[in-house]
């Protein structure tokens, strides 16, 4: 079970949260083509390593927020707003259990 | 009087031997000891056989003296509480205990079932995958259930209490041998809040039972002095009988307290979720057994734990002892038997010779040592009678030709002391085999874990107090710990070990590996035969580990048999991930109080308490119970059901839908969000006006409907359906948060704000007006769509002029904490005018009767509004919103998607039933389905609403419903069977 600290309450278990997916996912206008929606709906990141998702303080404040968290280790490596810029972040994986990361094939949904 | 049973010692140990406590074993009254564990008591009355093996029934007897015990899983029941598989060795003894034997008929030393060991050829590892395919496994499958299986579930009501607790501690130690007193007590020094939990009723592990020194006193006052001063500190917290079982991200552990499983009130469970900042584990190791043909007889039992019986229980595990092993420690074994004054007949050594002070002590009592050897096989049924010994050429992997059988009651073995690695594991730590050390060993792990002593190979005392009191130092510091080759000088050792574990074949006779599961040293070499070489196939396909004890004195014997077969070295073949529960956990005490109305919580409407006056048969609907329909006398639910469909297409209907999702929206750009939310154009309602709307998600895919109402230009009212009113308001909240964080608004759910009480009927106008208030309720001044709010029979109220019935319908709210006497109140007033209570299976039978549609049932996940016929209503829309993008792909827009319509059966009297096939005859294949179904009491008969493929298109046509094998015709027709042009709701 993460703990997890939220920017608005501070440190909690993770039951009081609920996990959004990926965040940073641009929604695309509505005369885009198929496969860049398409993109949108499904493809996800899926890293091994560092991961950019978005949590909501569901039993707590009800305000959603960002995580940067290592899929490996489960180790939390920032906790940041709504809205506010990917930081930069180095691997904690150690070397030998990390994987190169995989790039999402269209260039249309990176934000 | 000091003895109770045949083999307890005349002194010694550490019972009570002036208080007896009296049990029955399979019907057999028996005397112990407070102190007792079941096991120590079964023992020394001389109880050999305590079960019959899981496949072969064969006689098991005592085999351990910890949570390792593969044989002695017993029935157990305390004052009428039975539980099963209870290993008697971790069991206190308990006055008027009930102890049965499992897994044998008609008793545990006649066993009928002994007739598939004598067949046991028949009886190969994979038996089941091979053998039980032909026609198919569902042939076999409740006779072999029925064979299957091992331990009877207890029936009846649990009465034992659970709780489950939380703990939060700067440090957590686990297991409190030496090493973990060590690390307790100086992380407790160093200022650290600690936990300290142990499996046994007493702190001290295994120094509880040997006889050794620790640091230059007796252990049991040194064990004492760690004690009392961790008793003293203020912040230290110390659990007895609590086994930690899992260990799971960022240092969260769980654990199962026994502690008050006795008490007087009845017997209690506390399940621990433990969140420690550092956390070591003390957790010891596991002695592992020697394979030899016939080493499951009772008699033969773990070297330590025979030793655990004879210092802390006063019980010799036999007259007549012998010790196989390939190690030092089993030495202390044959001495403290010896100097109890019980015969030892032999060790039987692996090796050439021993540690110089072990070769004293064998000189001074001159015990007779059989060098280079090994027992091989042994005699007896229901005892132990002999063990055959055999020399040992010097590769280990042949025998001599000197076979001699030395007659003894007890075999004592030990191939060496296995870390008990499993919480590490579990923790994500990785573990590997060592073999100059001859075990498994932790090795890193990417949590804040250190693991200290016997669990890392520090065997001897001095070693377990230094590496405990050093992790215990580190912890309280907060420093990281470090991978194993990083770190501290660590003191592990051999024992003086040689790692042979399984004496050489002679015969066909079979060598047990796991005695839980009965795999065979044949079923690997089976499995090697047939390619199963990788460690979790060798596991999966002879089931080695896989039994209730997870392995604990199997695996590495499995590996090292496997290891044997295919001369990769045992370092090589990598290990099984270990995982929670290290020990069985009872479901119950994971659940704590959160059963029944405490797991899911009934929701009651405002007006509960009136439904329930007045004969309102309760359902579940969406978590909440909610009058299904309201009974008169004698009458059926069906003739309510359809009574109360009559009452409101006559005269006036009464429906709580208080349920009802509500969510006000406030803000200057209110109606800019929800035009992005809506399938329907929002901006142009007029303040007072009501508008019905559909939520889709980005999928296009419809997952809610609802009316919303503008209160005023900046100020609107969601309405959603009552199972959605959560997650609707979480919905809308994330797409603001996340999605459009520009947009200046404020969403507040307020459904258990308000009581929705709707008046549906003719008669609905009637009964309004003569209620005083300021709302006018003239057609013309409020038509239907519309909303009012102002004073009502004296209450505040918001009014929509909607209807789900197709009825003059008013849906008044008004504050929850009043709805009861606002109920009152209309049922009073509206008498006269034939007004009746309704309930929720009327409600559905109306809205069918109109074809409304019911989300949920109506539709599914693949349901888009082009589907439901909202395609124009799409067109008309300006601007995007949630969804839309979706419904522009060409699949979307298929007309040979399943579309909603009405269905008629042909046939008068004839009935559809909902979750029926529309089917088409060449090719045989489903078209669709019926959604909703009912008999009609408006219209006589039975109506129906489906999503069928190309529905639209199909209007009139005549087609196949199959039901469970049965085939009826029906019409296909819009889906609006009464009153189509909507005169009366909006009359
Ligand atoms: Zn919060």
């Amino acid at each position: 079970m993460l703990q997890i600290s939220c920017p608005y309450c501070g440190v909690r278990d993770e039951e009081e949260f609920r996990f959004g997916g990926e965040s940073h996912v641009t929604r695309p206008a509505l005369d885009v083509d198929d496969r860049v929606w398409a993109d949108y709906l499904f493809n996800r990141i899926n890293p091994k390593g560092i991961a950019y998702e978005r949590w909501l303080h569901s039993y707590g404040c009800g305000r959603w927020f960002n995580v940067a968290r290592d899929t490996v280790t489960h180790e939390i490596l920032a906790v940041y707003l709504m809205g506010a810029a990917k930081p930069q972040l180095s691997e904690v994986t150690p070397a030998r259990e990390a994987q190169p990361k995989r790039v999402r094939t269209s260039e249309g949904s990176l934000s | 009087m000091s003895r109770s049973g045949a083999h307890r010692v005349e002194k010694g140990g550490q019972l009570d031997r002036a208080r007896k406590v009296s049990f029955t074993f399979n019907g057999r009254a028996l005397v112990g000891h407070v102190g007792d564990t079941l096991a120590s008591a079964l023992l020394a009355n001389g109880i050999s056989v305590v079960s019959r093996s899981f496949k072969y029934h064969r006689p098991r007897g005592i085999f351990s003296a910890g949570v390792e015990e593969p044989n002695a899983l017993l029935r157990v029941e305390i004052d009428g509480l039975a539980v099963p598989l209870v290993r008697a060795t971790l069991q206190p003894l308990v006055e008027g205990m009930v102890v049965t034997s499992e897994n044998c008929f008609p008793s545990v030393d006649f066993d009928l079932g002994r007739i598939f060991d004598r067949v046991h050829g028949l009886l190969p590892a994979g038996f089941y995958n091979k053998t039980f395919k032909w026609p198919n496994w569902h042939t076999y499958e409740d006779a072999v259930r029925r064979m299957a299986g091992l331990g009877t579930l207890p029936t009846g009501d649990d009465k034992t209490s659970f709780f489950r607790h939380h703990l939060r501690c700067d440090v957590l130690v686990v297991g409190a041998g030496i090493a973990g007193l060590a690390a307790a007590l100086e992380a407790s020094r160093a200022g650290a809040q600690v936990a300290l939990i142990e499996q046994d009723g007493e702190l001290g592990g295994r120094a509880l039972h040997e006889r050794v020194q620790v640091e230059g006193r007796t252990a049991k006052s040194w064990i004492d002095a760690a004690v009392s001063e961790l008793a003293r500190a203020p912040r230290v917290r110390i659990l007895k009988r609590t086994l930690v079982a899992g260990y799971y991200d960022h240092n969260v552990l769980t654990a199962l307290d026994l502690s008050d499983k006795e008490h007087p009130d009845g017997s209690v469970q506390r399940f621990w979720i433990i969140r420690a900042r550092e956390v070591v584990l003390a957790t010891g190791a596991i002695e592992q057994p020697l394979v030899f043909a016939h080493n499951d007889r009772p008699g033969i039992m773990l070297a330590g734990a025979m030793r655990t019986y004879l210092n802390r229980y006063g019980v010799a595990a036999g007259r007549r002892a012998v010790i196989a092993t390939n190690n030092d420690d089993a030495y202390r074994t044959a001495f403290d038997l010896h100097d109890a004054g019980i015969e030892v007949a032999a060790v039987v050594d692996a090796r050439t010779n021993a540690a110089r002070n072990i070769e004293e002590g064998i000189q001074q009592r001159g015990i007779k040592v059989l060098r280079s050897s090994m027992v091989v096989d042994t005699r007896g049924s229901t005892t132990l009678k002999a063990v055959a010994v055999d020399e040992l050429a010097n590769d280990g992997r042949s025998l001599g030709a000197n076979r001699v059988w030395i007659p003894c009651d007890a075999l004592a073995v030990s191939s060496g002391w296995n870390p008990t690695v499993h919480l590490y594991s579990q923790a994500g730590g990785k573990v590997r085999y060592d073999s100059s050390l001859a075990c498994i060993l932790p090795d890193n792990c990417r949590q804040r874990v250190r693991i200290v002593g016997a669990a890392n190979a520090e065997f001897a005392v001095s070693s377990a107090i230094a590496s405990g009191t050093h992790a215990g130092r580190e912890a309280a510091a907060e420093s990281r710990p470090v991978p194993r080759d990083a770190g501290r000088e660590h003191r592990s050792e051999t024992n003086g070990i040689r790692a042979v574990r399984r004496a050489p074949q002679a015969s066909a006779a079979r060598q047990w590996v796991d005695l839980l599961h009965d795999v065979t040293t044949s079923d690997i070499e089976l499995a090697v035969r047939e390619n199963f070489v990788a460690v979790e196939h060798l596991k999966r396909y002879t089931t080695n580990g896989m039994a209730v004890d997870q392995g604990k004195t199997s695996n590495l014997n499995a590996l090292a048999v496997l290891s044997d077969l295919t001369g990769r070295g045992i370092e090589t073949l990598g290990t099984t991930t270990y995982r929670p529960q290290f020990m069985p956990v009872t479901f119950g005490a994971i659940a704590g109080g959160a059963t029944g109305d405490l797991y899911v919580p009934p929701r009651h409407m405002p007006a509960h308490r009136w439904h329930v006056r007045h004969g309102a048969q309760l359902d579940d609907y969406g978590g909440w119970k909610r009058p299904a329909c309201y009974l008169r006398g004698a009458e059926t639910r069906e003739a309510a059901i359809n009574r109360e469909v009559q009452a409101v297409r006559t005269a006036l209907g009464l429906f709580e839908g208080s349920p009802l999702g509500k969510i006000e929206v406030r803000g200057p750009d209110a109606a800019r969000f929800l035009h992005r939310i809506y399938m329907n154009n929002v901006t142009s309602l007029q303040p007072g006006k009501v508008r019905y709307g559909l939520m889709l998600n980005e999928n296009g895919i419809v997952i809610d409907d609802g009316v919303f109402a503008c209160l005023s230009p900046e100020h609107y009212l969601v309405s959603t359906t009552g199972a959605n009113a959560e997650r609707i308001a979480g919905w809308l909240e994330e797409w603001h948060q996340c999605e459009w964080p520009d947009l200046d608004l404020v969403l507040m759910p307020v459904t258990t704000q308000w009581a929705v009480l709707t008046l549906a009927g003719a008669a609905a106008r009637t009964l309004l007006q003569q209620l005083p208030g300021d709302i006018d309720f003239s057609a013309a001044a409020f038509p239907h769509m519309n909303y009012r709010e102002g004073q009502l029979a004296g209450r505040r109220a918001r009014v929509q002029r909607v209807s789900f019935t197709g009825e003059l319908s008013y849906e008044i709210s008004v504050p929850a904490n009043e709805a009861e006497a606002f109920w009152d109140e209309l049922m009073q007033r509206g008498a006269q005018l034939g007004i009746a209570p309704i309930g929720l299976e009327a409600w559905l039978v109306l809205r069918l009767e109109k074809g409304f549609l019911h989300v949920g049932s109506d539709t599914d996940g693949t349901t888009n509004p082009l589907d439901l016929g909202f395609g124009a209503m799409v067109q008309k829309k300006a601007g995007d919103f949630v969804g839309r993008r979706s419904l522009l792909r060409t699949a979307d827009q298929e007309t040979s998607r399943r579309q909603f319509v009405g269905l008629e059966p042909v046939e008068a009297g004839a009935s559809l039933v909902a979750g029926a096939h529309v089917i088409s005859t060449s090719p045989k294949r489903s078209q669709g389905f019926v959604t909703s179904a009912a008999f009609s009491p408006t219209l006589g008969r039975s109506i129906g609403l489906g999503l069928l493929e190309r529905g639209h298109a199909r209007i009139d046509e005549i087609v196949t419903v199959f039901d469970e094998g049965r085939t009826l015709q029906a019409r296909v027709v819009k889906p609006a069977f009464f009153d189509p042009a909507g005169e009366r709701m909006n009359g």
